[in-house]
């Protein structure tokens, strides 16, 4: 029904319309088409200029009544140190081209008015006038020059790349530091990675990438370790900021409006951005506040103003999917100490996510930093057990001494608590212990006696060899007849599977 | 006496007997064999006047698919809470229904009609419809040649169009949608079927389609430019030519050197598509999967398409402003205003058009340093272009100006290209350009310098030659109505996405409010949709004028009813194949004596009187 009455509308619209046109031919019919053309000349005359006036108005209006998102002006400042270069390009501009504009459309209204056909008068016969042109082809050509020059002057500062001799670090501190991070934009959302406390940011390979490797982070390059993923882009203020722009999939373009920034992000080749961030978001939220279009409640949180909820934004400016729209993060610049303290709360990627899992290539060693935090835990067990009283505080697991399973070879980190132990024995010349070594329930009991002794003799012969002398240590194994917790659970046998020593003497 | 028929009865009639050039057109060959019957008089004609008209009533019919498009996404945008459900029987499976009754329009479909809308009015509306349209009608008939030097080629590049709309027609009814990655297409989003559903069939269809279409501009652009250099009539010399034989000319050598760049850009897409080949494919993860894909850049795609790209804007702005100078020249009464000045704007501007193309790269990771070039070559082309429109507006001047809908039309296209083309010295400058590039502000400044005033240079054409294609007028008040809505309504339209772009609002969202920038604009949003929705309709007036007339307009009884001097005017009011019915006329004039000694227009074909300058022609 509704579809019926659509094509009915339209097809009354369409007998309308034809009798429009049928009337206007009747009428020039019975007044003669020289009387109609006449009148018709006048009427679209004054339409013309009718039109120029509006139009103008409306222009000068709406430019007037939009001025504050015009670049440069009001509240739409650029929050970046190259952006005001920009903004007065965009002025400059805007400011030629303004008057071009009213000029040209002023004389082609007015002339399309001021010559309306008139039946006693023909119109001159003026074909060209050379000196004429030569001055209005000279006039844009200089004043295109003009532009020309300044708008390359801006593009090839705002382009440059970071001063040479710069480095790359975490907290930027002077001129000759910068902070390198590094954005990767996917279907549809962006991944941004901080160089941690190297200041440099990792290698990587598309083929590397995995469901706990979404950035095809090369572990091997040891530059990836302290590599932080992080979920918005918080910046110091008045740091110098490389971001490095890579794709995994399609095109995406790293947008940041505020900041008068902008690259494609292209899959198999990493652009470059340089900026420096020159206002905080909280400034910036102070210098919206005085303008009325922040003024009122934020739609989606109408307790506050929009100047108080306002954030600087990452965005995507290039067509890449369904999705293109949604490819939101949140950009904060704040003063160096709330960066630093936002910094203490992100954590490395690989220390968080891929450490001592399948395709952790260091799962073998242990990196100085997590030697010396073994040790700091192991001294700090060890002096607890020493100025403890009781004889049940004097037995010390050793947490990470481990076997490979059903033997009794030591696993390949094993060796480091065992060295922590060792360096214990010299430093406390009178300490002496037993070695003891205990099983779970899994297997025959005589099978996890011999074995237990075996561990423990391992660990015995691994401190000897270290240097501690046999008339300090014992070792001994006592199969699975010292549960320390139940052994139906997985969870309570790995808790009994354990290596401990006893301080005998101290 | 070779024509032994003819009667000279008018003057022009008489001057082409007296002076023109017998070809023995109609001495030896009985009937026409190229329009025996039906289907080669209407169908398969070989006459470029049919194949003119062939072009404009598919460019149409694209036009109003294409503007419907525009419509849909404008409804998304300027009300993006509204239900659409009432748009299910026709959208279907892109039209989700919510309990509540609330339609939505899929994502990935906004993507595709946004694709589409751009693809079909670029090709198929502005190129094909509007050079198509009149290069063929005006060439021959303006340059004073029976037909196009190759008629057979010319009638298959209609066919060829006509297969290229309909591979991309049948694409619109694909259960995985029409390519959705915009009508620039870049890889890898246009490569890989991972990446789009579009992407998939859509995209095949799309590319078979646009080889298609090239294949018709080159056999349409090879044929034009041999008309135009070796059919010219006796006294036709190449200055002597309107201005629109010159646009159409420096056309179709734009088209015929850019568009093989195009289509070999498609075809090592297609290779990396079905072939396993890496030109524009390197370093990707999609779908959960590393690709073997490495070496390629997606840059190089970038680079062959706006090779094409670029020239393509004035493939499509060239003919518009030919028509403009013939037209605004002809209802003012008046010369046009430094006839050669215009000419070389026009050899400059299609000689610039080839180096400024990587103005569109300046965002996508080419080397800083190159864009200095571009930026300069860019620049330039203001000086040709800001020439022309001065000389548009100084052969108003003085003029004595017969409003009409073609010259309303054509006037109109001078304010649109001055307002679209000095935005356009913004985004040529690369350092503003970061700010600009794919916001709404590009939108505003290319749909209404090559949007907007290309429409309206093909609708003053529509008006001022549809006499000559049917021998009626179309009705000149719903032109003037048509005209003035259009006029106020496309202002509205575009104007305001200036303001949007400064505010860095980008292009090809499907909603703003995901980001707090973006939000600020829903009530101007719902502004342009209203006005795109009254200007669509205005455009019925045309449709419903253009065909009403075909069969009802009133009937042409001068057969040089707008007193033009050009030589299409020189013909019977129902032109057969062949143009003149005897001899060819000889040219004695440049096209543009208007308002000279007294007169109100000499034709080219007057012989100058003793002592009579030819001003340099």
């Amino acid at each position: 029904m509704t579809a019926f009455l659509a094509i009915l509308c339209v097809f009354l619209i369409g007998i309308v319309v034809v009798q429009i046109g049928r009337v206007t031919e009747l009428a020039s019919k019975i007044r003669g088409e020289e009387e109609m053309q006449d009148r018709t000349n006048k009427s679209n005359a004054s339409l013309m200029l009718a039109f120029m006036v509006v139009f103008l108005v409306a222009s000068v209006y709406s430019a007037y009544h939009y001025k504050n998102y015009m670049l440069g002006y009001g509240p739409h400042e650029s929050a970046s140190a190259h952006g005001s270069t920009l903004d007065s390009m965009f002025k400059i501009t805007l400011f030629f081209t303004g008057i071009v504009f009213v000029l040209t459309q002023i004389a082609l209204f007015y002339f399309a008015w001021k010559y309306k056909a008139d039946k006693n008068r023909t119109a001159d016969f003026i074909s060209h006038d050379n000196k004429l042109e030569m001055i209005w082809t000279l006039i844009p050509a200089v004043v295109m020059t003009y532009l020309v020059v300044g708008g390359l002057d801006a593009w090839n500062q705002v382009m440059a790349d970071i001063p040479e001799g710069a480095v790359s670090t975490l907290v930027p501190q002077n001129d000759k530091e910068f902070l390198e991070i590094e954005a990767t934009g996917w279907q549809f959302g962006w991944t941004i990675r901080y160089p941690g406390e190297d200041g440099k940011i990792g290698k990587k390979n598309f083929k590397l990438i995995s469901n706990n490797n979404p950035l095809g982070q090369d572990w091997a390059d040891e530059k990836n370790l302290d590599d932080m993923h992080v979920g918005e882009i918080v910046l110091p203020k008045g740091a110098l900021v490389r971001v490095r722009v890579t794709s995994k999939d399609v095109l995406h373009n790293f947008n940041l409006p505020h900041f008068r920034n902008k690259i494609d992000a292209v899959p198999g080749m990493p652009t470059y951005i340089v900026f420096r961030p020159t206002k905080t978001t909280e400034e910036y939220r102070q210098m919206l506040k005085d303008y009325k279009e922040y003024q009122r409640p934020d739609p989606n949180d109408d307790t506050k103003m929009l100047w108080e909820t306002f954030n600087y934004e990452l965005t995507c400016a290039e067509l890449c999917g369904k999705g293109h729209y949604s490819m939101r993060m949140l950009v904060k610049i704040v003063e160096e100490p709330e960066y630093r303290a936002w910094l203490e709360k992100q954590n490395s990627y690989y220390l968080s996510t891929i450490r001592f899992k399948d395709g952790d290539p260091y799962k073998d060693k242990l990196f100085d930093f997590e030697v010396k935090a073994r040790k700091a835990e192991f001294d700090e067990t060890l002096d607890k057990a020493l100025a403890a009283q009781e004889a049940a505080a004097k037995t010390i697991r050793l947490t990470y001494v481990n076997f490979e399973t059903g033997g009794a070879d030591l696993t390949s980190l094993s060796h480091y608590e065992l060295d922590d132990l060792a360096d214990a024995m010299k430093r406390y010349p009178n300490l002496r212990i037993e070695v003891a070594g205990h099983t779970d329930n899994t297997g025959s009991p005589d099978a996890n006696q011999t074995l237990s002794e075996q561990r423990a003799q391992v660990v015995y012969d691994y401190l000897s060899k270290a240097g501690v002398s046999a008339d300090r240590m014992t070792a001994k194994g006592y199969g699975q007849t010292v549960p320390v917790d139940t052994n139906d659970t997985e969870a309570g046998r790995a808790k009994n599977r354990r290596t401990e020593f006893v301080i005998l003497n101290q | 006496m070779a024509n032994a028929h003819v009667h000279p009865e008018t003057q022009e009639e008489r001057l082409i007997e007296e002076h023109g050039y017998d070809d023995h057109f109609h001495e030896h060959h009985h009937g026409d064999k190229f329009q025996s019957n039906f289907l080669t008089t209407y169908i398969f004609s070989q006459d470029h006047k049919i194949i003119a008209r062939q072009f404009l009533i598919t460019g149409m019919i694209w036009a109003i698919i294409g503007g419907l498009m525009s419509l849909v996404f404008r409804l998304q945008l300027g009300f993006p809470d509204e239900s659409l459900a009432w748009l299910k029987p026709v959208l279907g499976k892109w039209i989700t229904v919510s309990e509540a009754g609330v339609g939505t329009l899929s994502q990935e479909f906004y993507y595709a009609l946004v694709t589409m809308h751009g693809t079909i009015i670029v090709f198929f509306v502005l190129t094909a419809g509007l050079s198509g349209t009149f290069s063929n009608l005006l060439i021959p008939l303006q340059v004073g040649a029976r037909d196009m030097a190759s008629p057979f080629l010319n009638m298959l590049s209609y066919w060829f169009f006509f297969l290229a709309s309909v591979v991309m027609f049948a694409s619109l009814f694909l259960s995985t949608g029409p390519f959705a990655g915009g009508w620039t297409a870049y890889p890898p989003l246009s490569a890989l079927p991972q990446a789009s559903d579009g992407s998939g069939t859509g995209m095949t269809l799309w590319i078979i389609s646009l080889v298609f279409f090239v294949v018709s501009v080159l056999l349409g652009g090879i044929n034009y430019i041999t008309t135009v250099l070796n059919l010219r009539t006796k006294g036709m010399s190449m200055w002597r030519m309107p201005l629109t034989i010159w646009a159409f000319f420096v056309t179709a050598i734009l088209g015929l050197l850019s568009f093989p760049v195009l289509a070999s850009g498609f075809f090592l897409l297609m290779f990396d598509r079905g072939l396993g080949t890496s030109f524009y494919l390197s370093e990707i993860f999609i779908g959960g999967q590393a690709l073997d894909h490495v070496g390629g850049s997606p840059i190089l795609y970038q680079h062959l398409f706006w090779f094409l790209g670029h020239p393509e804007v004035y493939i499509i702005i060239l003919p518009a402003m030919g028509i403009v100078s013939e037209v605004l020249s002809v209802h003012a009464r008046k010369a046009i205003f430094g006839y050669k000045a215009m000419v070389y704007s026009i050899l400059a501007i299609g000689f610039l058009s080839f180096i400024v193309w990587a103005h569109h790269m300046f965002m996508s990771g080419v080397n800083p340093f190159i864009s200095n070039f571009f930026v300069i070559f860019t620049l330039i082309i203001a000086v040709p272009s800001a020439v022309k429109v001065f000389n548009w507006i100084t052969t108003l001047y003085k003029g004595n100006i017969r409003f009409t809908a073609a010259s309303l039309f054509a006037i109109g296209f001078v304010s649109m290209f001055i307002s679209g083309g000095l935005t356009g010295i913004f985004l040529g400058n690369s350092a503003i350009d970061i700010q600009m590039h794919d916001t709404y502000f590009v939108v505003a400044h290319f749909h209404i310098v090559m949007g907007v005033a290309a429409f309206f240079g093909m609708f003053a054409g529509v008006y001022h030659w549809f006499p000559k294609m049917f021998g009626r007028f179309m009705n000149e008040t719903l032109g003037k109505i048509h005209f003035w809505i259009t006029m106020v309504g496309a202002y509205a339209i575009f104007w305001p996405m200036h303001y949007l772009g400064m505010a860095g609002v980008p292009r090809r969202y499907y909603r703003f409010d995901t980001f707090e920038t973006f939000r600020h604009f829903a009530e101007m949003n719902k502004f342009i949709t209203v006005a795109a929705v009254i200007v669509f309709a205005a455009q019925l007036l045309l449709v419903i004028n253009f065909f009403y007339s075909i069969w009802k307009g009133k009937k042409m009884t001068n057969p040089n009813p707008w007193g033009a001097s050009t030589l299409e005017w020189t013909t019977p009011i129902n032109v057969g194949h062949g143009n003149w019915a005897g001899k060819i006329p000889a040219v004695q004039r440049w096209p543009y004596d208007y308002g000279k000694d007294g007169r109100e227009f000499i034709p080219q074909i007057e012989p100058l009187k003793d002592g009579e300058s030819d001003g340099g022609h």
